[in-house]
Parts: structure tokens; sequence; C-alpha cells
């Protein structure tokens, strides 16, 4: 547990103290990605010890981590070692052609830890009330990074993704605090009325009316940082507009997070639900999941098709995905569950390292649009190769991970709901098409006047295309087994 | 339990909690910018005051220190803030032109009754006096969405966003008692922390648009993106 | 009410309304001397009101050349249906055959009556200016009723029962409880009471500015009695507005049995209470400004809600 102490200090603590040395920029570079580093090698030695031991209670039980948990802190510690190494150069380069002064680039590196910091604190607790703040933190500190470059677009994108996600998690909030009622009301005392453990142990008390309209509302609030689609007008903006490696962990970790909230209620309102006098309130969470999933992920499938900035497009391609997701969660089951959590690891790590691949190409083409980025493989092959294989992967091509976990999902699909897996897969056929069509003239088309090659650092996006390769070839024994308990805790079933 | 039978301490609570509602009427009918700060910061007073009756009636000491926690933040140092704010960019008598107020006025009607079906449940499983307040602060949480829709100033954005906290604060008082003291200090460092980037988005505004409309912030949008 | 009524009933049942009549000018009266007072002005003696009817009443009325039976009838109509509510209103007891038979929905509809003839009298001698004060009389009172009505249905509803004289008994019977919806009906029933009878902010009762008055532009071709029995109408509403208001709200001191000590007591009291409300619409008067006409549906809307949080509150938190 103590690994878990480390861990939220360092990325606390680290923001204070890069905070501090933000105006030498080579120095903070380096801090930050050992901080990073640090943070990212014990979560890995926390994860030894859950696997090793099980779920883990501390400080009078507000911590718990167990096998879903701690391997999306894993993801997130990851990805955030990654994305701080590529913001170096990056962030040095936006400075000298925007001429961002020095006061704002702490602002950037605590905001970074900040943020990280809240993502591992909400994934960590124990307690709903402070995931909740946690999330609601994680908002707040990324908030002023996508506002970062002042422009009147960046300020709009800013007050959107506040006044939106702040509503949005009102509504989270307000279910929370009906959570806290019918635990109150079963006989928990205060302090403990809200602590995950203790609620997951009486969960089949809890009342099943309060809680189902308490699933809504959750379901609602972190939907709408999930980025679902009648929810989502905030996201593109935001994950365009601020810098790129904030878009790398907003796409790549923040909707995660939120959808591990969802999933967290999801376990508590299925043992309610299931008991045998609700009757047939019984799916309720699972279908509006489901309901929703499949919305966003058609709906973004054709909107990927309108785009005409880049990191829009691929913002619409992370709320197709998280609707696939959400869409997995909420069918339930062994092998659904198993798909949506290996989907949830794949799409990070392709969406992350797409980012930091798309923060280069603009910075080749000096520009977001779409139709005036041209013929990158030429300019610089690195980079337009790796946004070439990064799109394949992400649009689900094989040998990559995502086709494993859609093709799993699939076979779920078909065994439980026939009919729906038709809209899957032409949903998956429209993505496609949606992707390929804006980046095949992006990476091969004829190299317009001016675009010149960028110092870059294509380690993360080599690193987790491997990774996503890997796992897409064959998951280790360890991290199969790792997945399999996950998939026991949430779905009560085991696939392996 | 009918009213006639509580003391005059619950009907107290009661009747503040009403006025509650009306506050949140009177800030989705308002349109100067600083009538409608005072009309936030007067139904911050009504649930400071909820609160601490509350504290007092049920024993509860952790109440009273969120009662005070209110106190400073929505009573005190919020409206005081966008006070400044308001006077800063001489915008104190702006008006916020709303489109058929009166449609506004009904839609929040609709609200409150619909609201009051989806309590009902809820309220079903609560004893005590706090129990018809559940489906009041869901009212103030849904009329905070309906002012954030209507509106097109930033600074009656914020309020609408504010009152919605102020929605459910009274709900975790009124069904609960109030949450965990850990939970209510984190939630009130939320608030804290946006009301200032709210105050940080204002100065950026101002540089960027020389205006608080947000009409202007309509360049982001899937039609012409 | 299975209640046997004597004669001291009905005696007292005439006297309360002819009381009603005689004391509205004088009413009328204190509110304007209470004004000019508030306005450092020298005012009229608070007997004035009955003095200008007496002149009135003794000059011969002059009719356009066109008016109909309509425009003549209308005075008549209107004072006959003030008389009527008047002996409907509970004033000082509840205790009265009149106000046992009488319900609030039967009051609203002698007010509403009084209203449709006024409005018909301004339109038809045709001028332009009776046409507007008409139209807008009638389109303020689009809004002003559904809010009226509310306020009715939530007595109704705290009460169990629509007829005034049950409704004052239960309130007051409960003694002082602390009800959110009596406090937001009380509000919309005056901001309602202001809009009926024509006091500011609605119009002007002082001033015939063409572009604003309502009530004075449908009575402008009326002279000599009609216009005096129009104008009295119009007091003993006011007067009655006011009665209702305080009795039904602080309904303290009532008379319950029909004894002369309790009705002295009454009688006391409830002057006492008008003569308050009088001075306090003096001070509204004083201190708001006429609003423009086209915020009056504003004004009445804000009216309504308050009746229906009145109501609403009521079911929330008042039947749990």
């Amino acid at each position: 547990m103590t690994a878990l102490y480390v861990a939220l200090w360092l990325t606390f603590g680290g923001g204070g103290l890069l905070a501090l040395t933000g105006s030498r920029p080579r120095l903070t570079h380096v801090l930050n990605v050992l901080i990073t580093l640090g943070t990212l090698i014990s979560t890995l030695v926390m994860a030894r010890t859950v696997l090793d031991s099980g779920a883990l209670l501390a400080t009078n039980q507000q911590f718990y981590v167990d096998a879903f948990n701690v391997y999306l802190i894993v993801l997130t510690a990851f990805v955030g070692f990654t994305t701080s190494v590529f913001s170096g150069p990056y962030m040095t380069h936006e400075r000298h052609k925007r001429q961002i002064p020095a006061g704002r680039m702490r602002l950037y590196y605590l905001s970074f830890q900040g943020f990280l910091g809240a993502m591992m604190l909400a994934l960590s607790t124990n307690n709903l009330g402070i995931l909740w703040v946690a999330l609601e933190g994680a908002t707040l500190g990324t908030v002023l990074l996508v506002s970062f470059y002042r422009t009147p677009t960046s300020i709009e994108a800013a007050w959107k993704y506040f006044v939106l996600c702040g509503v949005g998690i009102a509504q989270a909030l307000f279910g929370t605090v009906l959570i806290y009622f019918t635990a109150t009301q079963i006989g928990l005392n205060a302090d403990d009325a809200l602590l995950w453990s203790h609620l997951s142990d009486r969960a089949h008390d809890l009342e099943p009316v309060i809680l189902s309209i308490a699933f809504v509302f959750i379901l609602v609030g972190y939907g709408t940082k999930v980025g679902l689609v009648p929810l989502h007008n905030w996201l593109p903006d935001a994950h365009s507009e601020g810098p790129t490696p904030i878009s790398a962990v907003l796409s790549g970790l923040l909707l995660n997070v939120g959808l591990y909230a969802v999933v967290r209620i999801k376990m508590l309102a299925d043992t309610a639900l299931g008991m045998p006098e609700t009757g047939y309130w019984v799916h309720m969470p699972g279908y509006l999941m489901m309901g929703f999933g499949l919305v966003s992920f058609i709906v973004a499938g054709l909107f990927l098709h309108k785009q005409q900035d880049i990191k829009r497009l691929f913002s619409y391609s992370s709320i197709e995905h998280m609707g696939l997701i959400t869409f997995a969660f909420g069918m339930g089951g062994p092998l659904a569950t198993f798909a949506a959590l290996l989907h949830m690891a794949v799409h990070s790590l392709t969406k992350s390292a797409i980012f930091v691949t798309v923060g280069h190409a603009t910075q080749i083409a000096g520009t977001q649009a779409i139709d005036r980025i041209r013929g990158l493989y030429n300019t610089q092959p690195l980079v337009g190769g790796g946004l070439l294989l990064g799109t394949a992967a992400i649009a689900g091509i094989p040998p990559f991970g995502v086709f494993t976990s859609e093709f799993l999902l699939l076979s779920a699909t078909l065994e439980h709901w026939p009919w729906l897996s038709v809209m899957l897969l032409m949903g998956l056929g429209v993505a496609f098409a949606g992707l390929f069509r804006n980046v095949q003239p992006m990476v091969f088309g004829e190299v317009p006047e001016g675009q010149q090659p960028v110092r870059t650092n294509m380690f993360p996006v080599v690193v987790h295309l491997l990774l996503v390769l890997g796992l897409g070839l064959s998951i280790p024994d360890a991290l199969a087994g790792w997945f399999d308990q996950a998939t026991l805790l949430i779905s009560g079933g085991r696939v392996l | 339990m009918n009213l006639t039978e509580m003391n005059l301490f619950q009907q107290a609570i009661l009747t503040a909690s009403a006025m509650v509602m009306f506050m949140s009427f009177l800030l989705l009918s308002q349109s100067r910018v600083i009538s409608t700060i005072h009309t936030f910061a007067a139904q911050s007073v009504l649930i400071v005051l909820i609160t601490g009756l509350v504290a007092i009636e049920e024993r509860e000491l952790h109440l009273a220190w969120s009662a005070l926690l209110t106190l400073v933040l929505k009573v005190i140092f919020i409206p005081w803030l966008l006070h400044r704010i308001a006077r800063k960019f001489r915008i104190q008598r702006a008006a916020d032109i709303m489109y058929s107020p009166a449609l506004v006025m009904l839609a929040g009607g609709a609200i409150a009754i619909f609201c009051y079906y989806i309590a009902l449940p809820i309220e079903r499983y609560i004893e005590g006096i706090t129990r018809p307040i559940v489906a009041i602060s869901m009212t103030t949480v849904m009329l905070g969405f309906l002012i954030l829709i209507t509106r097109s100033k930033a600074i009656s954005q914020v309020i609408g966003f504010m009152a919605i906290e102020n929605g459910l604060f009274l709900a975790a008082v009124s069904a609960t008692q109030g949450m965990p003291m850990i939970v209510e200090i984190g939630v009130a460092f939320d608030v804290l922390v946006a009301a200032i980037i709210f105050g940080v988005f204002f100065f950026q505004m101002k540089e960027s648009f020389d205006s608080f409309d947000v009409d202007h912030l309509n360049q982001l949008s899937e039609g012409d993106a | 009410m299975d209640q046997q009524w004597d004669l001291t009933g009905w005696l007292l049942a005439l006297g309360q309304t002819l009381a009603l009549m005689a004391l509205a000018p004088l009413y009328a009266g204190w509110i304007k001397w209470v004004k000019c007072h508030l306005q450092n002005r020298r005012a009229p003696s608070i007997f004035q009101p009955y003095r200008g009817l007496n002149k009135l009443f003794h000059k011969r009325p002059i009719l356009a050349e066109n008016a109909s039976v309509i425009f003549r009838m209308a005075p008549y109509i209107l004072l006959g249906a003030m008389l009527l509510a008047a002996s409907a209103v509970p004033f000082v007891t509840t205790h009265l055959p009149t106000t046992a038979v009488v319900d609030m929905i039967v009051l609203v509809g002698y007010f509403a009556l009084a209203k449709f003839f006024l409005v018909l009298a301004g339109m038809d001698v045709g001028t332009s200016f009776g046409g507007m004060g008409s139209s807008r009389e009638a389109n303020f009172s689009a809004f002003a009723e559904p809010a009226m009505l509310l306020v009715v249905f939530t007595l109704a509803m705290v009460a169990s029962s629509t007829n005034l004289s049950i409704v004052m008994q239960a309130l007051q019977e409960t003694g002082l409880v602390l009800r959110p919806s009596l406090a937001f009906i009380l509000a919309a029933l005056l901001m309602v009471g202001l809009a009926e009878n024509g006091r500011i902010p609605v119009d002007n009762p002082a001033t015939h500015l063409e572009l604003t008055m309502i009530h004075e532009a449908m009575i402008l071709e009326y002279s000599g009695r009609y216009l005096a029995m129009v104008e009295w109408a119009a007091q003993v509403k006011l007067m009655l507005y006011g009665v209702l208001i305080v009795n039904i709200f602080f309904p303290f001191d009532l008379a319950a049995d029909l004894t002369a000590p309790a009705l002295l007591l009454a009688l006391g009291s409830v002057l006492i209470k008008l003569a308050f409300m009088g001075a306090g619409l003096a001070v509204v008067e004083t201190g708001l400004a006429k609003m423009r006409l086209f915020r009056v549906p504003t004004f009445l809307i804000l009216a309504f809600m308050l009746a229906f949080m009145g109501m609403f509150s009521h079911i929330l938190l008042e039947v749990a």
C-alpha cells in the first residue's frame, strides 16, 4: 500500500515542485519525466501486490484497490509517463512558435501533474464522495489547459468544457447523495455509507428503486465526462483546442476514469436489482448503458465523415470507442466484460499514440486543418507512418489489439443479441471509412509548400503501438489472468 | 406528518425551503446582472438558515460546520467575487435578454411538477421533517439547468451553475442530514476552485472578445467546423 | 351548513352589506389622505370622496348619442354586483346566512360580471379611448384571472372547502401556523389586487394620462349619477379586496358568536387591520413607479407563478 501513497504524493507534490521550476524548461522536463517514471514504477509494485494477495484496503478503508482499478491505475501511470516524455520537445516547439510566457509553463506542469494525481485519486479511492470530488478536480485541473493558448476558440472550448462537465457532474453528485441515503437507510453508519467496499458487501440490501434512480443520475453525470452522445458536445472542442499532450491524456485517460465510476455503481445496482422481488428492473442499468453506448458509437462514427480538423477527427473517434466500451459493459457477461476491459487498455494506448503523432503532424504542417495537411510520409516518414499505423490500429485492423477486443465483443453480441451485431458491424465499417478517407490523403498526398520536418520524439508512439500489436498477437498469461480477475469482479464469471 | 402538528421550528424549515424554490424562480425571471447576484446570495442565506435549523433540530454538529462553510463560501465569497467582476467590467446594469420569459417560467413550473413526481418514490423512505424538501432540492437543481440554458451572459451562467450547487447541497441536507465531513469539504473546495476559475475566465474572455456574451462563443460547432 | 338562520342573522347580513357600501368611500379617502401625507402634500379631508359622489349624484348625466342600453345598464349592474359581493364577504363574523350560501368561486364570478359589463360599456360609445381601455383591461384580466383562481384553489385545498366562511374558520382555528403556501398566495393575491383595482404600479387612479390609463379610459364617457355609481363600485371593490385579504390571512378576532361584545371587538379589529392595509397600499403606491404597459403581463405572470408555488408547496410540504 505504501506504493499507492508514493504514487499519489509523487504526482501532487511533483506538481508543486514543477510549478516552482517551471521557468527552466530543460530541468522541468527532466523532472517531469522522472516523476511520472517514479509513479509508474510504484504503481507497478502495487499491481504486483494486488495480484498476489487480492484487494487492498488502507487508511481507515479510505483507499480500496482491486484487480479492476489497479489495472486502470497502471494504465494511467504508463500513459502519463510516455506523454510526459513527449511533452518536453513538443512544448518547447510551441513555446517558441507561440511565444508563451514562462509563467504559463508553470501552470502547464502544475495542471498536468494535478490532473494525473486527481485521476489516480479517483481510481484508488474507496469513497464514492471522494471519487466525485477527484473527478471534478480532474476537470478543474484541465480547464485552464484547454484555454492554454488564449485564442478565442480555445476559450470557447474551455468554457463549454467547464460548464457542461460541471453541470453533468452535478447530476452525479445527486446520484451519490441518493446512494448515501439508501446506505444510511440500511443501517450503515455515516462514515461507512459511501465506502464502496461496504456498499458492495451490503448491495443486496440496498433499496432497488432508489438505487435505480441514483444510477440514472450517475450515468448521465459521469456519462457527460465519458462523452456519451447526447452529452458529448464539449468533448471534440476541449480535446482539439488544448495542447496536444493534454489531448492525449484527456482522450486516453479521463474518459476511462469517468466510465470506471459508472461501472462501479453499475456493479452495486446489478446486485441490488438482481434480488428476486424487483421484477423487470433487473437489467435496467445494463440496458441504459447499452443504449447510450450504441447511440454514441453510431453517431460519432457518422460525424467522423464531416470533420475538417485533425484533432476533432480523433476526438470523435474517442467518443465512438467509449460508446463501444460502454455498450460492452452494459451487455455484461464475462466475455463482453473481458472485451471491454481489453478495449479500454488498447484504446488508451492507441489513442494517446495517435495524439502524439497528430501533435507532430500539426507542427509539421503548421495547421490543424485536414485539407492543408498533405504528404506527411514524404516530409517526415516516421510521423506519416506512425499516423497511418495508429489509424490502422484504432480502426480495428488485425493484428492490432483493437481488433482482438472488437472481435471478442462481436462474438459476445452474436451470442446474446444477434441482431445488434449487424449494427455493430455497420458502425465499425462507417467509422473505418470515416477515418481513412481523411487520413489517407494526409499521409500520402502531394506535399504543399513550406512543410518542413520538425524535431520529434516518437518514443511513446513506438512503445504504445508495439504494446497494442503485442496484445493483438498474444496476450501474456499474467496479463490475461489479471484481466480475468477483473472480469470476475465485475461480471461474476470467468472467461479463461 | 401534518404541518399543524409541527413546532414553529420545523414550520420555519419548510417555509425557508419553499422560499429557496421561489428564489430559483426569481433567478429564472430576472435579467439584471446585479439583481441575480443578490437573489443568489439570498438563496444561499436561506440554505444556510435551513442547514442551521436542521442542525439544531436533529442535533447534528457537523451540519453546523457545513452551514458555516456555506455561509463563508456562498453568501460572502462568491457574491463578493461576482460583484467585483461586475463592477470591474461595468456590467452591473447590463440586462440579459431572454426570449419569451413567460414560456421559460411555464417551463419552470412544468419542471417543478416533474421533479415532484420523480422525488415521490425517494421521499417514501425518508423519516422526519426534511422529507418534502427532496423535491424542492431537485427542482432547484433542474431550474439551475434551465437558467444555464436560457441565459447568454457568462455571468448569469455562473449564477445558474452555483444555483445548481445550492440545490445539491440542499439535497444532501434534506435527504441524509449532510454528507460525511470529508466529502463536504471536498465539494466546498471544488466549488471554491470553480469560482476562482470562473473569475480567471472573465479576464480571458474580456481579452479576446471584449464581451461576456456567450453568443460570441459559437465558432466551434459541427455546422461549419 | 345545517343551521337555522333567525332574523338576527339576516339583519346582520344586511347591516354588514350596508356598512361595507357606506365605508368604501371613506376607505378610499383614507388611502388618499395617507398618500398625500407621505408625499408631503396637504391632504383633502378623508370625507372628500363622499362629497364627490354627492356632487355627481346631483348632476344630470349626459349620454352620447349612440350610447346603447348596455351603456346605461352597466353602472347599475356594476353596483349590484358589488352589493352582492359585499353581502358575501365575511366582514366581522363568519356566521351569516349570506356568506354561508356563497363560495369563493361565486365571489370571483361577481367581480368578473362587473368587469365584463364595464369592458362592454367602455367599447359601447365607440370612442377610441374607451376601446383602448377595454382592450387593456380584458388583456390584463386574462393574466390576472388564472392567478386569482389558483389562489382560490390553494385556499380550498388548505381548508378543504371553497366556502369563504369555512376557510376563514379553519384558518382561525389552526392559529399561527407558518404555512409556505399561504405566504405565497398572499403575495399573489396582493399583486392581483393591485392590478384588478387599477392601482400603481399597474394603473394610476389619479391621472388621465391617455397613453397609460386603463380604468379611467373605460369610464371616460360617463357623467353624473352614472359616473358616481361606477366610481362607488370601484371603491367598494377595493374595500372588498382589503377585507378579503385581512380576513383570510389574519382572521384573528373574527366574531365566533353573534353577541354584541364579540361583534364590536371584531369590528374594531378589522377596521384597524384595514387601516393598516390601506396605509401599506399608500406606501407601495408612493414607493413604486407605474410600470410600462407591456411589463404588466410579466408582473401578472409573476403573480401567477407565486400562486402556483403556493399551491405546489401546499401539495409538496403540507399534505405529506
